[in-house]
Parts: structure tokens; C-alpha cells; sequence
């Protein structure tokens, strides 16, 4: 009894220190090790491939921290340019997903929704900005409203394929249940419907945030009367080839993108993380 | 609608058959009554339309002949799959079927707790499926059943999927539930000893299309013990049921 007991305790106690140690080290060192090595590449490319006076290509990463965030004027500007983008990517997600969840639970409800809008949806997601920026300034000018149709047309498609998918996933089993019991459209929509969509629908929207935001400075880039956005931000560095605030509006606008997806991430566990058998690693 | 006052049968059918769009033929001149106090388990091979019949007798699929004569309105119904909803806890899942029918909060939560007991899953009422075992999903699955006090259960296979020794308790349970609760069953499988441990009687289907080629009268008293399965009598009456379900496949 006493020496099974006595394993027992041992066996419990002594290897799940140094396994909890272990699951960090595994988790945290192989991106430290690889962010370091691109910092070294980074540096290598700075002062050992480029000549003084074409520097301005690949900046130090000190001195674009220097230039770009610790000055004073520099930083203030890009924030506010940042949040100028930050706002049209919140405008342009809000619309996608409001106009995604309408148009999916159309197509949920009847083949012949599907049938009718989904072609549209996959050409409109076909598209190329580029391609279509012209007749967006005709019709919304080259202020903010046509900002947010650029972000609208690049966030959409992900937010509606996947709510889609997500509340056609429900068992054929589970539907004959609802169908047993004289369950109506909207019963049927609300208890059964939305909940099994919800993981497909968080993929989703963690797709379109980071996406709303590429879109926001897209469309900044072409339209950029009013407040000036990241776009405009990077456009004017570029022609005065100042690469230190260059680098720091693409620093900045990137981790934007990242801080959404993980928020998004984040709403996903708070969500469905009790219940979902594939619980996501990465939040 | 479907209620038959003129007969003491709480399910029956009448000359039922299937036959599918493709034309495949599943079911044919299908004649029995299930009433109060019964227990029929229709055993047969695998495809041969068993849970086809279940359908029907629920009112999910349309038979192409005859008729089914049931109340409709507190219809048990266990499927091969727990089919429980994953986002919801044991006893949410539990009250599902009660909420579909409207009934009152209070009176709700009553009879989730009664049912979570009958079938034993006492604290486990806050588990998400995704942690329960197959067997305890089955049990979740009969409780959500079970919250409607149904005068007719049917069974469609319920028990194919877990391990032999917890399908041996889930029938013996399921006996003492079809004694304390008074429904009448209707269970579905293709494992003889299940069909006869079980039943009061057992009806052998044939292979595609379904038609009922037998029937025995299982004489065993209730509650029956887990005991029975070693007796003389009881093997007997599973070889003859064999006989005959080796019979219909050829």
C-alpha cells in the first residue's frame, strides 16, 4: 500500500515541474530564436550589404525606433494616422459583418439564395482593387466613405463563406430532433443554427479583422482626401525616401492587424473555448 | 390528428411499405400494434430498413402505403447518435425538448433533475459532452427523452456504439425505465441477446425489402436480472431467434 502510494505522490509531483518549464521554452524559443536571427539579418543587410548613401533602403532597426517612435512629432503623426486607419478598418469590419450575417443566413435558408447570390459574392471577392478604384472615386469620392468600401469589398467575402458553412454545419441528427418537435424557422435558427455556426463563424471574422485592416490602408493608398491614414502615411515617406518612418508606419500597421486577430482570438475562447472539441493554440 | 381512440394500440401500422425516389424498395406490408405494457425489439440485418420504420413512425419521412396510427405530441425518440448539442451542458441538453414544447421554466427544471436521476448522471449536470464517455452521452440522450413522459419511446439502435459491458447495463436500466415509466417501446437493433433480454416480444426482419418474417414472445418477468443471460432458457430462445434471422438473410 504505502510504497504504491509513495510512487504515486512521486510520479505526480516530480515531473510536472520541470514539464511546465519545458511547454514555455518549447513555446516561446524557436520564434525568440528566429525574430533574433532575421534582427542579425537585418542588421548584416544595414551596415554590410548597403554603402552609406543607399542606407535608406533597409534602415537600422535602432534608428528607425529612434526616428520613428521616439521623436516626438514623427510619432505623433503615425499614431494619428493609425487611428485614422484604425477607424476605417472598425467602420469597414462592422459593415462586413453585418452585411456578412445577412447575406449567409439568406443562403442558409432556402438553395435557391445560395444559388442566386453566392456567384455574385466570389466575383466580387475576384476582383481586383486595383481594377475597380476608379468607378469607387466616381461613385464615393476620395474620402473616407471610399476608404471604407475598399475595406468593406476586401473584408467581406471570409466573414460570409464561413458563417455559411458554419450554420450549415449542424448534424442532419440534430435537425431531425428540432424537426420531431415542431421547431419553427426561427427557433430552429436560434438554438440550433447560430450555436453550431459560431466556431466557423469566429474563423471568420479572425480572417476578415485582419484582412479590414490591410483593406483600410489599400484604400487609404487611393483615397486619400481628409484625415491622411497609414496609406497616405507611407506613400509620403516613400517619396521622400525617409525609410525610418517608412518602416515604423509598416511596423505599426502591422501590429494592428495582429492585435485584432488576436482580439478576435481571444472573443473566440471566451466563446466557444468551454465547448469546442478543437480548442485553436494560437490566441 | 393521428391519435386512434378506437383502438387500445398506442403505435400502430398498417400495411406499411417504402419505397425510396431511387426505387430502392425498404419496407413491405409491415402490419403490427405496439400497446401500453409492451416492449417489441425488431432485430434484422444491417440496411434492411429497421430504422426506415422508426422514421415513419415519427413522422420524419412519408410511408409510400399504408398507415401509422400514433400521438405524435410526446413521442420518445433515442437516435444511433446521442445527437446532443455540444455548446450546451448535460442538463441544458437535458431541457431542450421541454423548451421546444414550451413548457414553464419551473416545470422544466423539475423534470431535467428527475430524468438526470432516472438515468443516473447525477453531477455530471454541468459536463459538456465533449467530456463525457459514449455511454453517458447515450444516458444524456434517454433523459432528454425521458423529460417528456412519453406514453411511446422508439429506440433506433442506441446502443450499436459503446462497449459490450456498458451496453449490458444500458438494457438492463433500459428494462427498469420501460417498468417504473410504463411507456410502450419500440427498439431497434441487430443484437439478439439485447433484442431478447430486453423485450416482451421480438419480431425478425428480413433483408431489403423489410418484412417481418417471425415473432417470439419473450415469457421472462420483470425486472429482469443481469443472471438471465446465463440461463438455459434464455439461450435457447436467442438460437431460435438466430435460426431465424440467418434464415431471412439468405
Amino acid at each position: 500500500m504505502s510504497i504504491i502510494e509513495e510512487k504515486q505522490t512521486s510520479s505526480s509531483t516530480i515531473p510536472t515541474q520541470p514539464s511546465r518549464t519545458k511547454k514555455y521554452v518549447a513555446a516561446f524559443m524557436p520564434p525568440l530564436i528566429l525574430g533574433a536571427g532575421v534582427i542579425g539579418l537585418w542588421y548584416y543587410i544595414s551596415f554590410g550589404l548597403l554603402e552609406e548613401k543607399r542606407r535608406f533602403l533597409l534602415r537600422p532597426i535602432h534608428s528607425v525606433i529612434d526616428v520613428g517612435f521616439l521623436d516626438g512629432d514623427n510619432r505623433s503623426e503615425s499614431l494619428q494616422a493609425l487611428w485614422s486607419s484604425t477607424e476605417v478598418a472598425l467602420i469597414g469590419l462592422s459593415i462586413s459583418i453585418g452585411l456578412g450575417f445577412i447575406l449567409a443566413i439568406l443562403m442558409s435558408q432556402a438553395k435557391f439564395m445560395e444559388r442566386a447570390i453566392f456567384p455574385y459574392m466570389v466575383t466580387l471577392q475576384a476582383i481586383p482593387i486595383l481594377a475597380i478604384v476608379p468607378l469607387i472615386s466616381f461613385w464615393f469620392g476620395t474620402g473616407q466613405r471610399s476608404r471604407v468600401v475598399v475595406c468593406v469589398i476586401i473584408s467581406l467575402f471570409p466573414i460570409i463563406v464561413n458563417t455559411l458553412f458554419g450554420l450549415q454545419s449542424a448534424e442532419r441528427g440534430m435537425h431531425d430532433l428540432f424537426t420531431l418537435h415542431h421547431a419553427n424557422r426561427l427557433t430552429r435558427l436560434r438554438k440550433l443554427m447560430f450555436p453550431a455556426a459560431l466556431p466557423a463563424v469566429f474563423a471568420g471574422l479572425r480572417i476578415s479583422a485582419g484582412l479590414s485592416v490591410i483593406g483600410a490602408v489599400v484604400g487609404d493608398f487611393f483615397f486619400g482626401k481628409g484625415e491622411a491614414g497609414i496609406g497616405q502615411m507611407l506613400k509620403k515617406h516613400a517619396n521622400r525616401l525617409q525609410g525610418e518612418e517608412l518602416l515604423s508606419c509598416v511596423i505599426l500597421s502591422s501590429a494592428l492587424g495582429v492585435l485584432v486577430f488576436w482580439l478576435f482570438g481571444v472573443l473566440q475562447n471566451k466563446a466557444v473555448g468551454r465547448w469546442h472539441e478543437a480548442n485553436s493554440a494560437t490566441s | 390528428m393521428d391519435k386512434n381512440l378506437n383502438t387500445s394500440a398506442s403505435l400502430s401500422f398498417d400495411d406499411i411499405g417504402m419505397i425510396f425516389p431511387d426505387g430502392t424498395e425498404a419496407l413491405q406490408n409491415i402490419s403490427f400494434d405496439l400497446s401500453r405494457g409492451e416492449f417489441i425489439t425488431i432485430v434484422g440485418p444491417s440496411g434492411c430498413g429497421k430504422s426506415t420504420l422508426l422514421k415513419i413512425a415519427s413522422g420524419l419521412l412519408e410511408p409510400t402505403n399504408g398507415n401509422v396510427t400514433v400521438d405524435r405530441e410526446r413521442l420518445g425518440y433515442v437516435f444511433q447518435d446521442a445527437t446532443l448539442l455540444p455548446w450546451r451542458t448535460v442538463s441544458k441538453n437535458v431541457e431542450l425538448l421541454a423548451e421546444l414544447h414550451g413548457t414553464g421554466i419551473q416545470e422544466r427544471k423539475k423534470l431535467v433533475q428527475e430524468s438526470i436521476e432516472l438515468v443516473g448522471l447525477e453531477g455530471f449536470e454541468d459536463h459538456y459532452p465533449k467530456s463525457l464517455s459514449g455511454g453517458m452521452k447515450m444516458r444524456c440522450s434517454l433523459a432528454r427523452s425521458l423529460t417528456l413522459k412519453p406514453p411511446v419511446f422508439l429506440f433506433d439502435e442506441p446502443f450499436g456504439a459503446v462497449d459490450e459491458i456498458t451496453r449490458e447495463h444500458l438494457n438492463e436500466e433500459t428494462q427498469q425505465l420501460f417498468k417504473q415509466e410504463g411507456f410502450a417501446g419500440l427498439f431497434i437493433t441487430h443484437s439478439i441477446s439485447e433484442a431478447v433480454f430486453m423485450s416482451t416480444k421480438v419480431l425478425v426482419m428480413s433483408a431489403r425489402p423489410g418484412r417481418i418474417v417471425a415473432e417470439f414472445d419473450i415469457p421472462f418477468e420483470y425486472p429482469r436480472k443481469p443472471d438471465l443471460r446465463f440461463e438455459a432458457d434464455f439461450a435457447e430462445l436467442c438460437g431460435k431467434v438466430s435460426v431465424e434471422l440467418r434464415g431471412s438473410h439468405s
